[in-house]
């Protein structure tokens, strides 16, 4: 004889809902924005003599309409950019022609030596804003990288995974983001 | 020997439809939380470059967008990258009256914080972009972002020059 039909427990249901609910929270991925955070500086006043700097601390880096890159003068490539401009920040042989550094004390880090070098980014009105991302992003790579060593070093811990606000603050003024970008002007071919 | 008491009936019960309102709850609750409201109509293309080393923008209240690309509409507006400005277009000149409108609409302490977020089209010229740029400037809005889409760690093939 067959058992009667019993209701069905609807007890559990609750718990598969809030199941597929975690579900879905867990995967699905919010619209973030992200970008490359940028300081420009302060309009210029007319008047102001623009500072000197020494030419071992400039690397020049130019960005033509057709898209081509030049660093100090000679036709570069995006692939080693980043590494060319970490060694000319951290000057690592202490070469001549190769910035000078200071030493400063940094609550947290000690003594530092910070890199005097300034990349001078310049672009022409017709370069492509893909390209100059593209340089962007290689030129935040290298500081990016610098800042994971001394974080390494000092922390034991990479930067970006650095959650101390006060330690990240250090880490920053120690390797500053050196960019300097050109009055706009144009480079042509 | 059951706890509960078993009904004896031999008719198949309904299925219990108590825990519907438990799924609809749930369903309504995912589109709330997946739902981003749209504040403004795009009116230009916008497709952001890749880039490895991108930062999340936090705050997004103290976010305000500029985008820069090819009007959606070419048969109305052409082809050429046009500034768009809230629900509108909008030249370089009136980027300084945004900025001030913008700051307006915020608590006097977070003025000084607004990120401008440029939203730009990758296939833009930098003409624009540096035009934009240095009204930000003028305007004394020196936090900027580009925004990117965070890219896999390998070059797309085709960029390197």
């Amino acid at each position: 004889m067959a058992r009667p039909v019993r209701e069905i427990n609807a007890g559990s249901m609750a718990d598969i809902a809030f199941l597929l609910l975690i579900f879905f929270l867990v995967t699905t991925t919010m619209d973030v924005d992200t970008g490359i955070t940028r300081k420009l500086p302060p309009p210029l006043d007319p008047n102001a003599e623009p500072p000197k700097v020494k030419e071992r601390n400039i690397l020049k880096v130019l960005v033509n309409k057709n898209d081509r890159l030049m660093v100090d003068g000679k036709p570069a490539t995006l692939s080693n950019l980043a590494e060319r401009t970490k060694t000319f920040l951290t000057n690592p042989q202490n070469k001549e022609n190769m910035p000078e550094m200071r030493v400063e004390e940094i609550d947290y880090l000690g003594r530092v030596k910070i890199s005097k070098g300034i990349i001078s980014l310049k672009n022409d009105r017709g370069t492509s804003y893909d390209m100059y991302i593209q340089v962007q992003n290689e030129l935040t790579k290298a500081v990016n990288e610098m800042r994971n060593d001394l974080a390494q070093r000092k922390f034991g811990i990479k930067y970006d995974k650095l959650k101390n606000e006060e330690y990240r603050k250090a880490i920053q003024e120690a390797v500053p983001v050196p960019i300097s970008e050109a009055e706009p002007e144009d480079v042509g071919e | 020997m059951s706890r509960f008491k078993t009904s004896q009936s031999k008719e198949t019960p309904a299925i219990s439809t108590a825990s519907l309102p438990d799924i609809i709850f749930m369903l309504l609750f995912f589109f709330m939380v997946t739902t981003t409201m749209r504040e403004t109509t795009p009116l230009v293309q916008v497709k952001t470059p890749e880039a490895t080393e991108v930062q999340k923008l936090e705050k997004k209240s103290l976010v305000s967008y500029i985008n820069i690309g090819p009007p959606l509409n070419t048969n109305k507006y052409g082809t050429e990258s046009r500034i768009q400005l809230n629900d509108r277009f909008a030249n370089v000149a009136s980027i300084q009256e945004f900025v001030t409108a913008e700051r307006q609409a915020r608590d006097e302490s977070d003025r000084q914080k607004i990120t401008f977020s440029l939203k730009v089209d990758e296939d833009v010229r930098m003409g624009i972009v540096t035009d934009v740029k240095q009204e930000l400037r003028q305007a004394n809005a020196l936090k900027i972002n580009y925004s990117t889409r965070k890219a896999a760690d390998k070059k797309r093939s085709g960029n390197i020059y």
